[in-house]
């Protein structure tokens, strides 16, 4: 992503100390991940010292401080995935992908997260890949649909 | 649009919309509810749009798509008019099928509800078994808007009971009636919406907050996201209703970032409601001036904590605070504010448009109303369902949920979720009452209900919870961030075979330590899961500890 879009992001909120979590989001969401020198940035814009900054992007599961992979993989591991059998369903994601939640593989092909309850209760156990929800999965299933990225 | 000044221009408005809508034109409302979404309704969506397109028909067929209808695991659902003819599991080549049924006015038999015993067919939405046990007052409008279109709020009523507010009732008159209605806050706690809302408006400043608590962090609930994202006006209607009687001039909508069709929705719904003067300067020229912003969660549970999600209103990391003094007197840059939860102002039009005396007609002695219940876990029929408060858990399981798949036996719901409590199956016809379930150590929570069946490990539930938990603490108390800790170990040794003789003793030590010494509920009920099974389920919590030292 480009810079200009995330100094069009950090401009809207210049001088709005409130606007924080704000501007980080939209900038989480934009370009996946927060680098230092834009914290460095959005903290000067926002007239906020960098530790707030900081404090925040790393108190918060949504903020990654570290880039991730080109998809994004959710497991639901909410209740009533649980039930349904999501245990088995992450052992085969991470099998797949060689990764444990909250890692992204070397080549950033896919970043992998232990996702919490996203409310499709009823069809679960899900797979989540870029916020397109796979439901009813099976161990055997996950692996076509992780076929299906590049 | 022109912003209406009056609420004689607001009946005006929906005179003409009525005026071109006929109620006997056939219809179309495909949900694109979450569940929905993830079995690919907008597939379904846009080959009725294509085929309507095709056939040159809109004319003559209304076409929606809307939030959630309910009956989840049987989606994609579509709903035909008029007459609720519901089909279930439509895919995209369905489409040609059901749009020329619906035309003639005929049922396409195939794709309605079939008995999966007896195979007897339900056609209309009050009879299918899903459907016809519940009272659906806060969601049964649902299939019948365009979430998007303001328009489609005021043809089913939309906005009449603010405009009874503002312009028939002072805020006095307002405040009684919700006092009188007994309206209980549903994010959990249970506590009179009333008291809560005269606090706040006696509080001495003159700056007041009011906040809709849309985070809905409880593991498997997804009622408020179906409500907020199906009817974001009903929401906001009783915010705006909400914030006249308690004298605030602006209103927060707290929510999660993670699903953006209901970011997009509440955000048309705010823009719409500006544009036709139903929020900012002078409402429908009553004098009353509130604005509405949208705030989002960035992921961590205990933002939907009152003080912490006021915190995090103001930018800063959500740390619940010590509430000696309560939010609803200090709260968002310590000014008076009022939280409720999302289906618990929803429940304010009703009240307003209907009365008070008509609100307590339903429900139970001290829980009046119909409750939202998110249905899933292991049962047939999973979705969202509304139920009158005080319907026994075993019309909610058995009648509405058709009880446990594959043939298995049920063996405990679970209520309230990471925080809740496990009743085992004997105890089914235990009313939905916020205090008849507290008393049973199950307190309802938000509203998850899970069904668990036979093969489900008690003991693995509760160390599962309490993993979740761990994770979600902020770590401000430490009480609550080590004592947790602390008991998914032993639980976890516990579930490994690997339990010792005291470890029960030392559970139940640590659960009072914890909830004696943590600021918010989140430390205070987090062992709240596991008392309950060891009051129910302590011989399956034994028999793992006792076959572990004898392993070992």
């Amino acid at each position: 992503m480009s810079e200009n879009k995330i100094d069009s992001i950090i401009e809207k909120y210049r001088g709005k100390p409130g606007a924080l979590i704000h501007a980080l989001t939209e900038i989480q969401h934009a370009n996946h991940w927060l680098p230092r020198e834009v914290l460095h940035k959005v903290a000067d814009a926002l007239e906020v010292p960098f530790s707030q900054a900081m404090q925040i992007a790393s108190f918060y599961k949504t903020f990654s401080l570290t880039p991730k992979g080109r998809h994004e993989v959710h497991v639901c591991t909410g209740m009533t995935c649980h039930l349904r059998g999501a245990a088995k369903l992450m052992e085969k994601v991470q099998e797949l992908t060689g990764l444990q939640p909250g890692e992204t593989d070397a080549a950033a092909k896919f970043t992998l997260e232990a996702g919490s309850c996203l409310g499709s209760c009823s069809i679960g156990p899900e797979l989540i890949v870029d916020g397109k929800h796979y439901g009813r999965m099976s161990p055997e299933k996950a692996e076509d649909v992780l076929n299906r990225y590049e | 649009m022109t912003r209406l000044q009056s609420a004689a221009e607001l009946e005006d408005y929906r005179a003409k919309l009525l005026s071109v809508r006929d109620p006997a034109k056939p219809c179309i409302a495909v949900c694109a509810g979450a569940a929905c979404d993830g079995l690919d309704s907008a597939a379904v969506a846009s080959a009725f749009a294509a085929e309507i397109k095709k056939q040159a028909v809109e004319a003559k067929l209304d076409f929606r798509v809307t939030g959630c209808h309910g009956y989840c695991n049987k989606g994609p659902n579509v709903i035909a008019g008029p007459g609720d003819i519901c089909y279930f599991e439509v895919k995209p080549e369905d489409v040609p099928d059901v749009i020329a049924c619906t035309l003639k006015g005929e049922v396409l038999d195939r794709l309605v509800y079939r008995d999966p015993v007896s195979g007897e067919k339900a056609v209309h939405m009050n009879d299918v078994p899903f459907y016809k046990h519940q009272m659906r007052i806060l969601i049964g409008d649902i299939p019948r808007i365009d979430p998007k279109r303001i328009d489609d709020y005021l043809a089913v009523g939309g906005y009449a009971s603010l405009t009874k507010a503002l312009l028939k009732m002072s805020p006095e008159q307002v405040l009684a009636e919700v006092k009188k209605a007994n309206l209980r806050g549903r994010g959990g706690g249970g506590f009179p919406a009333g008291l809560k809302w005269e606090t706040t408006r006696n509080a001495p400043e003159k700056t007041k907050y009011v906040i809709v608590n849309g985070h809905e962090g409880e593991s498997a609930a997804f009622m408020d996201r179906a409500m907020l994202t199906g009817n974001p006006h009903k929401v906001l209607e009783g915010l705006i209703i909400g914030g006249y009687a308690i004298g605030a001039q602006q209103g927060y909508i707290y929510t999660r970032h993670d699903s953006p069709q209901m970011a997009e929705h509440i955000q048309a719904a705010l823009v719409q409601a500006k544009d036709l003067g139903l929020l900012g300067k002078n409402i429908l020229g009553s004098g009353f001036d509130f604005e509405v912003e949208l705030h989002f969660d960035v992921g961590i549970f205990v933002s939907g904590e009152s003080s912490a999600l006021m915190r995090s209103i103001e930018g800063h990391t959500p740390e619940p605070r010590p509430k000696y003094i309560r939010t609803s007197v200090s709260g968002i840059w310590d000014k008076p504010s009022n939280l409720n939860n999302v289906e618990t102002w929803a429940n304010v039009p009703e009240i307003i448009g209907r009365g008070a005396d008509w609100f307590t007609s339903i429900g139970s002695e001290k829980s009046k109303g119909t409750k939202l219940v998110s249905l899933s876990g292991n049962v047939v029929n999973s979705g969202v369902v509304e139920v009158p408060m005080g319907t026994p858990l075993r019309t909610i399981v058995f009648d509405i949920g058709g009880g446990v798949p594959d043939g298995k036996a049920p063996k405990a719901v679970h209520l309230g979720g990471a925080m809740g409590g496990s009743l085992p199956i004997s105890m089914i016809d235990a009313p939905l009452d916020f205090d008849e379930m507290s008393k049973l150590g199950a307190p309802i929570g938000a509203g998850g209900l899970l069904v668990m069946d036979e093969d489900t490990d008690m003991v693995e539930i509760a160390r599962y919870l309490l993993d979740f938990l761990v994770e979600e603490s902020c770590g401000k108390c430490v009480p609550c961030r080590e004592g947790m800790w602390q008991m998914l170990k032993i639980l976890t040794n516990i579930t490994q075979g690997k339990g010792r003789k005291f470890d029960l003793d030392r559970l139940a030590d640590l659960a009072e330590v914890t909830s004696l010494g943590s600021l918010c509920a989140l430390g205070k009920t987090s062992s709240d899961p596991l008392k309950s099974m060891l009051r129910y389920f302590k011989d399956e919590y034994e028999a793992r500890i006792t076959a572990g030292s004898q392993a070992q």
